[in-house]
């Protein structure tokens, strides 16, 4: 019986397993791929970690520091595994995981961590019209065959969505030869980060279409992708007459969000989160399911590496204490509700058989605001507040608070107001 | 007078500087911010992240970056040369791949180790 198996060697899951491993736990983690990294492998742009590092470093500059410490650590692992299925039965989860190499194994273990990442909004997720040709791909997926593989997937290049992996995947195609005939997004406003437009779009010349979609999709004889349309959308993202433009282009990328991977999550009697699309947690990481947690971009979407780590990290020293302490629960929690102008909120409950000192609550604006107080209701008083100048959903906000004043029993409502 | 602003892209803060003909920057959240607003009216420069061919089979390209910010203009050119490389042998993180690339006095480095032997060797490690 091992005391803690991490699911997933990316960022989160090499943060837990090295921050639980320092903290005297006995941990074994499982990747599914040949080697440590995760995402950040193909991440190969710089940008990351600033706020952990002070210093800005590539994608896998950043992996590297923790991998090196991992492996310094004499960390237990398997690599090219993937995990089947996760039961648990009475006190313990029984993993059942699969490689090449040795075929089907089972593994007992007292607690769970899952840092599976998140997966690509692909087409089937929203509403395409127009054929279905090859050459319509997710800009991930393309970042991939580029980056790792060694192979461009097209010449003549167009994508949909303005996040910050499609916005890197204009400049990187750029890069090497292909023609970026320009990016299209729905929303008024980028969802990717401010500098990404800069030195992505604006270096390279290529065009942002914003409140623009593609809508539609036209493929050659051997069913490849030839042309698509793009159309100006009103406020209702409905495509307004006579604004299409026509592009002739071999391939369309696809960057239009990331979604939790919770897939081994099916076996287990977890509560999900419609607003996050992931488990629920209390404030220790810790899901509906005693001893199962959950952290990184499989429990929300992050825009920032470090702060993966950072949660990864805080979730890693949950688990080493609900190892430690055995707690027990006592069913004295509470609720967090997202209010007034907030899209979710985690953790979203708040469990008092945990004792940790302070709340962190993480939560994203639903528009852009600005001059914005944040605050924090329990029973209609105001338990906490905090100004900030700016709140725009592509960046994810974090406060702070003290609940040792907090009662028992009322939920808490967190909702941001503009001044 | 003119002013010009523009988005520092040092840094995912992304702060609106603002520069004026006395070459005086306000905005900025930082230090950096004001030497790139400077550099950014006289000489762009952008780091070059992209990778290199190598003969490794189960890696057959590997991360690079310019150590240092490059003038802007010569992004494309830093490209061709960087494209006509292909490593051989095994590199250690931050080993050169290639010097002063295009006289600009900075080095093309490795961003990955090529190849990394305590893992590729071992595909379960287990201590005890
Ligand atoms: S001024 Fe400083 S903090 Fe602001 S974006 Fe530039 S580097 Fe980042």
């Amino acid at each position: 019986m091992r005391e803690i198996v991490v699911i997933g060697g990316g960022a989160s899951g090499l943060a837990v397993a090295l921050e639980t491993k320092k903290r005297g736990r006995d941990v074994l983690l499982i990747e599914r791929e040949e080697d440590l990294g995760g995402i950040l492998n193909q991440c190969i742009h710089n940008g990351f970690g600033l706020e952990v590092f002070e210093e800005e470093y590539t994608g896998p500059e950043y992996a590297n520091k923790y991998i090196e410490e991992f492996l310094k650590l004499d960390i237990d692992y398997h690599l090219n595994t993937t995990v089947l299925k996760i039961e648990k039965t009475n006190n313990y989860f029984e993993i059942t995981m699969s490689s090449k190499a040795r075929g089907i194994e089972k593994i007992k273990a007292k607690a769970v961590v899952i840092s599976t990442g998140s997966y690509e909004r692909s087409r089937g997720s929203i509403i395409m019209p127009g054929e279905r040709p090859y050459g319509v791909i997710t800009a991930g997926s393309a970042q991939r065959y580029l980056n790792i593989d060694g192979y461009m997937v097209g010449k003549r290049v167009f994508i949909l969505g303005s996040g910050d992996i499609g916005l890197i995947m204009a400049r990187r195609m750029f890069l090497e030869g292909a023609k970026v005939l320009g990016v299209a997004e729905i929303m008024p406003y980028s969802n990717g980060l401010t500098r990404n437009i800069v030195q992505c779009l604006d270096d390279f010349d290529i065009p942002l279409y914003l409140s623009h979609t593609v809508t539609d999709v036209k493929s050659g004889e051997s069913n490849r992708l030839e042309s698509i349309v793009i159309q100006k959308v009103d406020e209702n993202f409905n495509p307004i007459e006579n604004t299409a433009k026509v592009f002739e282009v071999d391939t369309l990328l696809l960057s239009i969000g990331l979604i939790p991977d919770i897939a081994l999550l099916d076996n287990l009697e977890v509560v999900v989160d419609s607003l996050t699309k992931s488990a629920k947690i209390n404030q220790a990481y810790e899901t509906s399911v005693r001893g199962l947690f959950i952290c990184g971009n499989s429990l929300q979407v992050h825009d920032l590496v470090d702060n993966v780590t950072l949660e990864s990290i805080r979730a890693g020293k949950c688990v080493s204490d609900y190892l430690e302490k055995k707690l027990e629960k006592n069913n004295e929690s509470i609720d967090i509700i997202p209010g007034k102008n907030v899209g979710y909120v985690t953790p979203q409950v708040l469990d008092f058989s945990w004792s940790p000192k302070e709340l962190i609550i993480s939560f994203r604006g639903k528009k852009k605001m600005e001059k914005t107080k944040i605050k924090v209701f329990q029973n209609n008083e105001l338990v906490f507040e905090k100004f900030k100048q700016f709140i725009v959903p592509a960046e994810m906000e974090t406060i702070k608070l003290d609940y040792s004043k907090l009662n028992k029993f009322d939920e808490l409502g967190i909702s941001l107001e503009e001044l | 007078m003119g002013k010009k602003t523009f988005t520092c892209i040092v840094c995912p803060r992304g702060c609106r500087v603002t520069i004026d003909d006395n070459m005086n920057v306000t905005g900025n959240k930082c230090l950096r911010g004001e030497k790139y607003a400077r550099t950014e009216m006289t000489n762009p420069t952008r780091i070059l992240t992209t990778t290199v061919k190598t003969t490794f089979k189960n890696m057959p390209r590997v991360s690079v970056k310019t150590e240092e910010p490059i003038p802007k203009e010569l992004i494309m050119q830093a490209m061709e040369e960087i494209n006509k490389v292909t490593i051989k042998e095994q590199k250690k993180i931050g080993d050169i791949v290639i010097e002063n690339i295009l006289d600009t006095g900075i080095n093309v480095i490795l961003t990955k180790p090529l190849i990394r032997n305590e893992v590729k060797n071992e595909e379960v490690h287990l201590s005890n």
